[in-house]
């Protein structure tokens, strides 16, 4: 853009830089903290002399964290949600999105489809019959309560229906003519040509499980079978003194509550910030994806 | 030609028959099992067999004190976290815009970004921590001789403090439309204003905003429809006794009432309400931005 180099600019570009770079710290900064505490020794941390960086360095938070076995059966759980849950997901968006892109004349019950789908967004039984039903279902305390109940995001089918409507027609009739079934259209043209909306719905996938914490507090009675964000939320919202049961005397000396808590805290964001790269690379075309009309 | 056509259209059926299944089990099958709402529900007996009560679960409710304060509390919440996370969005978008180091804008971005990709279980054991009485924050207020202040769990901040921290996750996020939208306004528009004479700020009031306003317009639509979500997953985690007069709303009363003390057809009835009022308002903002933007979800 044309630009003016008059002071009033100068000013204006000064300040303007300084307000995104303090907003930049407010995002950062925090979690720089919890960090630090993590890698602190507890008198340090409860002495309030921990800042941004850590005092009296040390690993024993994490050494503790890493031989809870509470810690690896939630995370054990959790590997598995992602796993089966995404898969499952991905499938069923895929196999839902082809046929509900296809044109009215192509497909004459389309819209009847879309709108059985559509409505799904609009209104929801809410929270206590849907966990009556999952109830009802015998699914409690089953991983399947954490898959199917989900395993349809409407909202993804929306995203991937728009792209493949985006697509050039003339790809689907030449194999047409080739005379290719739908099944191979979909699996051997759809799918490759659409590999990075798929790819940003597959990331966009993997993050919602792993974050998903809500419906293992409700669906599992059970505390043993909880995914790890749910097991974090029990040490968050209801605080437990079960450190000081478990550890001993010498330990106590390095580790608290505190810094125990903000290690796990941490351990927790670290798979979303190792996909993150790939997160911002996909997600603007995740929001772009979505405004993409024929 | 009927049956070719027929026997062309079978495997697309076919392909949606899984789809259906699980819509029909996890989103109609709860919009059915919603008639416990009219039951004195007994899980034993399930959604056919519980006894029938007609509307008694409704004028119960009505006769709660916490009715009119969590329906307020979730309005009030919700519709601040709309203004606020809007406004910020917007400005955040033209702050960014006026970069003109490209890496600076990109660090900017990837750092704010962030917090949204956070559950809310991460970002609220973060804030519990820096927010507590002897956190950092309240430690970094000291310097300047300010009293520890009790962010979560003074009623008279508590919701400024959901409505800001909301903002924080949430709004690089935001201004990713905006952004978009700054990025269509054609540039022979600042050209001509240049000649005319035109300062930044009056180029931003008059051709960069207008630019904005079919998606600032469609944005506010859009986000009507969930004036009655205040923010489940954080509210649960950042609130505490202490602050359920000024902090309690829909979801996190029908949570409590509905299954933590197991009065699942009250919990039901208010969440029937919650429903119907989101459909109109949800049905109405999709309405109204596709009557305003041409917005159409399919």
């Amino acid at each position: 853009m044309v630009g003016n180099t008059s002071i009033a600019r100068k000013v204006f570009v000064f300040i303007n830089t300084a307000l995104l770079i303090i907003f930049s710290l407010l995002c950062l900064l925090p979690i720089i903290h919890v960090l630090a505490i993590s890698l602190s020794s507890s008198t340090a941390a409860s002495a309030g002399e921990v800042s941004f960086w850590p005092v009296e360095f040390n690993l024993i938070s994490y050494s503790f964290v890493l031989k809870k076995t509470e810690f690896w059966r939630s995370l054990i759980v959790t590997f598995k949600r992602v796993i089966l849950g995404v898969t499952v997901n991905m499938i069923l968006t895929i196999i839902t999105a082809y046929p509900l892109s296809k044109d009215k004349k192509d497909f004459r019950a389309r819209m009847v489809y879309v709108w059985i789908f559509v409505f799904t967004m609009l209104f929801s039984g809410g929270l206590i019959p849907t966990y009556m039903v999952v109830r009802s279902l015998g699914l409690l305390d089953k991983i399947w309560a954490l898959i199917l109940p989900g395993a349809l995001p409407v909202f993804n089918v929306v995203l991937l229906l728009n792209f493949f409507r985006s697509l050039p027609r003339e790809i689907e009739e030449s194999a047409l003519i080739d005379g290719a079934s739908h099944w191979k259209i979909l699996w051997l043209i759809y799918v490759p040509i659409s590999l990075p909306a798929i790819a940003t719905l597959i990331v966009f996938s993997i993050v919602g499980h792993w974050n998903s914490w809500f419906d293992g507090m409700i669906y599992m009675n059970n505390a043993s079978k909880y995914p790890l964000q749910t097991y974090l939320q029990t040490l968050v919202v209801q605080p437990s003194s079960q450190i000081m049961t478990k550890a001993t005397a010498e330990m106590l000396r390095h580790i608290s509550e505190r810094t125990v808590k903000s290690a796990q805290i941490f351990i927790g964001a670290i798979p979303v910030l190792m996909v993150y790269p790939f997160l911002q690379k996909y997600f603007m075309t995740g929001i772009v994806l979505g405004s993409v009309k024929e | 030609m009927l049956n070719a056509k027929l026997k062309r259209e079978f495997p697309l059926h076919l392909m949606l028959i899984p789809g259906l299944i699980i819509v029909f089990i996890f989103s109609y099958g709860p919009m059915f099992g919603l008639i416990m709402a009219f039951q004195n529900f007994d899980p034993a007996a399930g959604f056919l067999k519980s006894v029938w009560v007609g509307l008694d679960n409704f004028k119960y409710i009505l006769t709660l004190e916490d009715t009119r304060q969590v329906l307020w509390n979730t309005v009030y919440i919700s519709s601040m976290k709309i203004v606020v996370e809007t406004i910020a969005s917007i400005v955040f978008a033209l702050m960014l815009n006026e970069v003109s180091h490209k890496w600076f804008k990109k660090s900017v971005q990837t750092i704010v970004y962030f917090p949204y990709f956070l559950s809310w279980i991460i970002l609220g054991s973060i804030l519990r921590d820096v927010l507590s009485a002897d956190g950092i924050v309240n430690k970094f207020l000291g310097i300047f001789h300010i009293h520890p202040i009790m962010f979560l769990g003074d009623n008279k901040i508590f919701p400024f403090v959901l409505v800001l921290t909301e903002a924080w996750q949430v709004l690089g996020f935001g201004a990713i439309v905006y952004l978009a939208a700054l990025t269509s306004i054609s540039p022979t528009l600042y050209e001509a204003a240049v000649i005319d004479g035109a300062n930044r700020w009056q180029q931003t009031l008059h051709i960069t905003l207008p630019g904005m306003k079919s998606t600032i317009v469609l944005m506010v639509t859009l986000s009507l429809g969930n004036i009655l979500n205040a923010g489940f997953d954080q509210i649960f985690v950042l609130y505490n006794p202490l602050v359920y007069q000024s902090g309690d709303v829909i979801d996190t009363w029908v949570y409590r009432m509905g299954l933590v003390s197991a009065q699942y057809s009250i919990g039901a009835a208010v969440g029937l309400f919650r429903s119907v009022v989101s459909f109109i308002l949800i049905s109405l903002s999709y309405y109204l931005a596709y009557k305003f933007a041409d917005y159409q979800i399919f």
